[in-house]
């Protein structure tokens, strides 16, 4: 019975193969869609995770040395002292970077990450195997060693074992750093009475620029689940059409003693393979979007780490689920609806067409009350919640608000256009288009969520570049940053320096708490750097030059935010009082800072010197001066950095980032643009009643299919104009509520209206293509076809 | 006794409050008979059928098919009754759109497992349907539709045949050879029909009538 | 670096790594062992780096002064990838440690992992030092030893003395694992009394009681077909009994052991003589892993219920195992220790 039962409700699409795929499409595109964005960001993550995790440098404290050697047998003695660290040795092979590592000391989460199919062996840990991108392995000529290509080293970067590294660099007995484990034994000696010599640097944390890309990350991660709320909105609309097309089918089946319990099984488990099956072909055509966008967001952000991120996409098995889960979970969602429906209805309820889309006017106040309240809730939440979560509970209100208050906004602009249509056609044109809203309103809303989405997204990415162009001109203001290891060495650095370049610029800090913050107080010297390129958000007038007088302090919009401090304020340094003059933007750090000028700060903190320089100089002698301070002071290579190189190149490769915004718009679009298709085709069958008295009375079938591609035209530009304030609002819940719960500070947020003017192009084209196909189909309708509708009427 | 409705009452609830549809109708139906039930447009005769057929439930009152009260019976148990016991012929053939014909006429069969692919070719030939088996139902005229459909009642042998206006979207002609079929083959397979219906010359084929005034029977 | 590469690098090739921590895998140019068994002291105490893999694995039950038991494990392991000792980094010696305490309802784990030949772990013979890191188990001689390790959590130093002499297991010392024949060396040292201090979270713990310190080695102790094993080194009131039960694909067990009188004589036993079933398990780490036995020598009328002081004594090292202290009751009364290896 139940091998009948199916194969009846298989023959359905048997029959009807054209609603099968759009309900396949229409899922794997929303699945699609939503495994595209998180593949990016997946890969991202991981390409940059990579980068970061090779190179060791920030996430753990280091045990290093004045001269940049520690001898292996100091690295014996802390480990007999139960000193956990690892040795690192580090060098240039033919140019690139050549990294030694212990992989039995080395932290978790450091090295090549993952070598699972079996590289590592008696070979591999002591015959010298080098491991690095096929790229960087591309580069390196006439080596006698065993390469191995592994995408998870950071490109440029040979990863190797420490002994084959000290070989290669003719380094025996001897350590470039050691890395301190996160967790150490009890019973530990100092390290002064171990090796006096070695000095400990604790962990730098992020930089300041690592900081700012989790924001950046964020705001993918919101795509991401905009994305999805689109795609329930399709798979929700194609469920619906599936169910209700098989309606007649399904009551027939139950009058002839099909028991209901076994039926709803049984969609329920043909929805679950075709949900799988779907989901699969959606992650497939996730990974092609993915493929094609990769490069760009792998470079952005390796671009923000200065060090190139292989740009190569591995299928992961995390993406595969995270697909299929959303796919089956989306369906499941969607369908849960309609199967309890299913469930509740009466055996001979009659199957009223589309009457789950048709809405009685108490389930429309239902709605408008429902819109109504989730949009007071997302204005009370924006008015007076705290937290992340307050954050992403506005989101959420806000768009299925927006949402569900559409057919309605919808319906009352189109019962005004019905008001002053003048005109036969016109005035049936309106009241038809009303009357068509009810079935068009869940795809009109996926095209809402789509543009709002897009408008949010645009509008947040481009007011992050502003910002984050603002922020690299104010803290990469120099070509060259030189950091020394001790006093001495600071100031041979500093005399070496100072007849190469046009300023060497001192940067000193100390910590102490402001307000009982922890803050770090900065004394920049007086230059153009400062004054030109630190904005403040708000100042008293002429503040630098007072600072820079000695009369007074900028401090940072954290600090400002958290300790509740105005320009005006006084806040007390070293037991000094200061006004603040000047309020500026400090993207990304998690602490309070303060400047005072450097003659002010010296006379503070007498003893605090510099160990890190600020070097002006014209960008193209960087290069030059950087080995001539590498040859002269035997620094590590990672104290030089040539951070306008970095800076450049971060910009440029942000650029692309717009590149992959705006294709991923045009992908929701598209999904969009499919969601009307489906539901026009849908309806299109069971217009012809309603479409054959109105050509029966003398309009042609090509008119009538040009009013219907208007009809999307202007439902669609209806939409889009709804969707403009609906995508600032939501860019401005991201950057001014979300943001500043996750990392404490606020993005500004700029208009970009021809941003805006070309999505809206995007919406009526995708509206137009969607209703070509059905207005096409119209226009070509046999009149027998037509006339039969008077000829069955019952 | 196929059948057996004691005292069954329906009521509606609705926009301008109760309203009864069948007020306590008692009747029985035995093995070859053939029963019209004729009244006016809401005096409930579809409803009896439906409630009946274990399509729809009653606010009261009992219907015993082949003496078991299926007002008793959970939905499972009613859809096994409409499987085994119960054939329906619907005035709109509610045929299923995607099976062929020959599919359709074997489907209630093969629910209730009791198909029979000698009886079938048998039913269809009697119906003149044998050149359609392939076709599908949106392709057959009418009367054709309605034959299906009285073909696929009949092919699983039900012992109750109920029949709503069968051929209520008939045109004569074809009603009356239609209904001659049905009579035929009900009287062949000593099942039992109960049939709605508001023509009188239908009405006159069948072994008895009841006339339903009001939710009554009169 | 994470786990699994680590387990790659102490695995040959984990693609044909057989047995628990490949220790059934096929041995190549490794020394194997052969009978009859001859030692050689004070060489024995130290490394034989021809062979595959080598232990020195000290248990042992401790209590403080107001009864509560306690158990101590100090092991450094030693795995080779090639024969010979190599110098440097170029060694093909890798070390291991795994030291912890067991209180009755908490388990203190702590792993180190070292290359050889670069002075960072290793075993010296004569004076005996063995070390990994900051962890040392040395003295002037094997008889009287220092013990000391540290974790993150918790750290030991513990002094030992031997009242009895060493005992040699199967074969004097040629310890038989399976029917095909896989053997090691394999002797004990189970009369060490022992004292020091247990630094744990809550502060100094003055403990004392039992040691057992079991040295082996061997290239390939285990068959390919078997998947683990349970080890018993059990102090009873008249005598000790050291049993292990090798278990085996096809279900069935391969066991040996030996009795040890309290004046060292030793009985050893083979194939079926000594008897242990699981009783009662217990949810450890996501796993079932059986916490009581009993266990029965019926040749000395040993018949007792072994029970876990602490279930939870779960080591998750790279490669975990359960180890812990037991209580016996039965025809016998005592404390012993109980290693199980391969429930995953």
């Amino acid at each position: 019975m139940i091998k009948l039962g199916l194969w009846t409700l298989l023959s359905h699409w048997r029959r009807n193969p054209m609603q099968l795929f759009t309900l396949v499409i229409g899922l794997s595109l929303a699945t699609a869609l939503w495994s595209g964005v998180q593949a990016v960001n997946a890969e991202a993550r991981a390409s940059y995770d990579a980068a970061a995790e090779t190179l060791g440098e920030g996430q753990f404290a280091q045990v290093t040395s004045t001269d940049g050697v520690i001898a292996q047998d100091d690295y014996i003695a802390l480990r007999r002292a139960g000193w956990q660290v690892s040795p690192v040795v580090e060098g240039r092979l033919q140019g690139l970077r050549l990294i030694g590592l212990d992989a039995l000391t080395a932290p978790n989460g450091l090295g090549p990450v993952d070598l699972t199919d079996g590289a590592l062996t008696v070979e591999t840990l002591l015959g010298g195997v080098i491991f690095a991108t096929q790229d960087t392995l591309d580069r390196l000529v006439d080596v006698n060693i065993t390469q191995v290509a592994s995408a998870d080293v950071a490109p440029g970067v040979f990863l190797t074992d420490v002994g084959t590294a000290q070989r290669l660099l003719s380094m025996d007995g001897q350590l470039s750093r050691l890395i301190v484990a996160e967790t150490q034994p009890l019973n530990r000696a100092p390290l002064a009475e171990i090796t006096p010599s070695l000095s400990l640097r604790p962990p730098q944390g992020g930089s300041d620029v690592a900081r700012l890309t989790d924001s950046f990350h964020l705001n993918l991660t919101a795509f991401g689940l905009l994305s999805f709320a689109v795609g329930i909105f399709i798979v929700n609309g194609a469920i619906g059409l599936a169910f209700e097309q098989r309606r007649p089918v399904i009551r027939t089946l139950r009058a002839l003693g099909f028991p209901l319990r076994n039926l709803v099984g049984l969609i329920a488990s043909e929805l679950l393979v075709l949900s799988v099956i779907a989901g699969a072909i959606g992650v497939g055509l996730g990974y092609l979007v993915a493929a094609a966008l990769l490069p760009d967001v792998a470079a952005t952000l390796s671009g923000l780490y200065g060090a190139s991120v292989s740009g190569t996409l591995q299928l992961r098995p995390e993406w595969w689920l995270s697909g299929l889960a959303i796919a089956v979970g989306g369906t499941g969602l969607a369908a849960s609806a309609s199967l309890w429906r299913l469930a509740q209805m009466p055996l001979l309820a009659g199957a009223r067409p589309r009457a789950w889309a048709m809405q009685a006017k108490r389930g429309r106040f239902i709605q408008a009350l429902a819109a109504v309240s989730l949009l007071v809730a997302a204005g009370l939440l924006a008015a007076l919640g705290s937290g992340l979560f307050a954050g992403f509970a506005m989101l959420a209100a806000l768009l299925i608000g927006a949402a569900l208050a559409l057919p309605l906004l919808l319906d009352v602009v189109l019962g005004f256009g019905a008001s002053r249509a003048r005109g036969v056609i016109s005035e049936w044109f309106w009241a038809d288009t009303r009357q068509q809203l009810p079935g068009l309103s869940l795809a009109l809303m996926a095209l809402l969520l789509a543009m709002a989405a897009n408008v949010g997204v645009s509008t947040m990415v481009s007011s992050f570049r502003l910002t984050f162009t603002g922020f690299l001109d104010q803290r990469l203001a120099s070509e060259l940053y030189v950091y020394t290891n001790d006093v001495d060495q600071a100031a041979q650095v500093q005399a070496f320096l100072k007849p190469r370049v046009e300023i060497v610029l001192p940067i000193r800090a100390a910590t102490q708490d402001v307000r009982g913050l922890p803050t770090e107080i900065y004394g920049p010297t007086p230059h153009s750097t400062y004054r030109d390129n630190w904005v403040f958000l708000q100042s008293a007038p002429n503040a630098w030059a007072e600072i820079e007088a000695g009369q007074g302090a900028a401090i940072n919009e954290q600090l400002a935010r958290r300790a509740d401090i105005a320009i005006g304020d006084r806040i007390t340094l070293a037991g000094e009082p200061f006004d603040v003059l000047g309020i500026y933007g400090d993207y990304g750090n998690p602490i309070g800072q303060a400047l005072v000028t450097e003659s002010v700060f010296e006379a503070l903190f007498p003893d605090i010197r510099a160990l890190r320089f600020g070097v002006r100089m014209p960008p193209e002698d960087v290069p030059a001066l950087t080995n001539a301070l590498l040859a002269e002071f035997d620094l590590p290579d990672a104290n030089v950095v040539n951070q306008a190189g970095i800076k450049a190149f971060s910009l440029d490769v942000f650029d692309r980032t717009f590149t992959v915004t705006g294709a991923l718009n045009v992908l929701t679009l598209a999904v969009a643009g499919f969601a009307i298709l489906m539901s026009l085709l849908t309806l299109a069958t069971m217009r012809l009643p309603q479409l054959a008295p109105v050509w029966a009375q003398g309009l042609t079938r090509s008119k009538l299919g040009q009013i219907e591609i208007l009809r999307a035209v202007i439902l669609a530009l209806l939409t889009t104009v709804l969707a403009l304030p609906l995508g600032l609002a939501l860019a401005w819940t991201l950057l001014a509520v979300v943001n500043v719960e996750a990392f404490g500070w606020r993005l500004p947020m700029f208009l970009f209206p021809a941003d805006y003017a070309r999505l809206a192009i995007f919406a009526v084209v995708a509206a137009i293509l969607a209703a070509l196909w059905p207005a096409v189909k119209l226009s070509n309708t046999r009149p027998a076809d037509l006339l039969k509708v008077f000829s069955n009427e019952r | 006794m196929i059948l057996q409705v004691t005292d069954l009452k329906k009521s509606f609830s609705g926009p301008e409050g109760t309203f009864s549809i069948l007020n306590g109708v008692s009747m029985t139906l035995d093995s070859g008979e053939t029963l019209a039930l004729t009244g006016e447009s809401g005096s409930g005769k579809s409803t009896l059928l439906h409630l009946v057929g274990g399509l729809d439930q009653p606010s009261s009152g009992k219907v015993l098919i082949d003496g078991e009260d299926i007002v008793q019976l959970d939905d499972a148990g009613r859809a096994s009754v409409r499987r085994d016991k119960v054939g329906v012929v619907f005035q709109q053939f509610n045929l299923i759109p995607s099976l062929t014909v020959g599919a359709n006429i074997a489907f209630q069969a093969r629910l209730a497992g009791r198909n029979d692919p000698d009886w079938n070719a048998d039913l269809t030939q009697r119906m003149g349907l044998s050149e359609q088996v392939a076709k599908y139902p949106e392709q057959l005229s009418g009367g054709q539709q309605q034959r299906v459909a009285i073909a696929r009642t009949l092919a699983a042998r039900p012992k109750l045949v109920l029949a709503d206006e069968p051929t209520g979207n008939l045109d004569e002609a074809t009603a009356d050879t239609v209904m001659a079929l049905m009579l035929d083959l009900v009287a062949e397979t000593q099942s039992a029909l109960l049939m709605v219906t508001h023509s009188e010359r239908l009405a006159a084929q069948t072994s008895r009538r009841l006339h339903l005034r009001a939710g009554r029977l009169a | 670096m994470n786990v699994k590469i680590l387990l790659l690098s102490m695995l040959p090739s984990l693609s044909m790594a057989q047995g628990f921590a490949g220790l059934g895998t096929a041995t190549d140019a490794f020394a194997t062992p052969q009978r009859p068994a001859e030692f050689s002291f004070p060489a024995d105490y130290g490394t034989h780096p021809d062979y595959r893999i080598e232990w020195w694995y000290l248990t042992a039950n401790l209590q403080s002064e107001d009864g509560t038991d306690y158990g101590l494990q100090w092991t450094l392991f030693r795995t080779a990838l090639a024969t010979g000792e190599g110098t440097g980094w170029a060694s093909p010696q890798l070390w291991m440690g795994h030291a912890a305490v067991t209180t009755p309802d908490a388990h203190y784990v702590t792993e180190r992992l070292a290359r050889g030949g670069i002075g960072q772990a290793g075993v010296t013979a004569d004076p005996f030092e063995a070390w990994i890191d900051d962890w040392q188990l040395i003295g002037p001689n094997f008889d009287q030893l220092r013990m000391v390790a540290t974790g993150p959590d918790f750290a030991y130093d513990m002094a030992l003395n031997a009242h009895g002499p060493l005992i040699f297991h199967g074969e004097n010392g040629y310890s038989v694992k399976s029917a095909a024949g896989q053997a090691s060396y394999y002797y004990s040292q189970p009369f060490y009394a022992i004292d020091g201090v247990l630094t744990l979270p809550d502060g100094d713990i003055e403990v004392s009681g039992q040691a057992w310190l079991d040295r082996e080695w061997s290239s390939q102790p285990l068959s390919e077909d078997q998947t683990g094993w349970d080890w018993f080194s059990l102090s009873l009131d008249t005598g000790k009994l050291m049993g292990f039960r090798l278990r085996q694909t096809d279900g069935t067990y391969y066991t040996a052991a030996t009795w040890i009188a309290p004046d060292g004589a030793t009985t050893a036993y083979e194939d079926g003589a000594f008897r242990a079933n699981p009783t009662a398990t217990t949810q450890v780490n996501g796993r079932e892993v059986p916490t009581g036995w009993q266990v029965q020598l019926p040749d000395r009328d040993v018949d007792v219920t072994v029970r876990a002081i602490n279930p939870q004594a779960w080591m998750s090292t790279s490669i975990p195992y359960w180890e812990g202290p037991v209580t016996i009751e039965g025809s016998h009364t005592g404390r012993g220790y109980l290693e199980m290896t391969g429930y995953d």
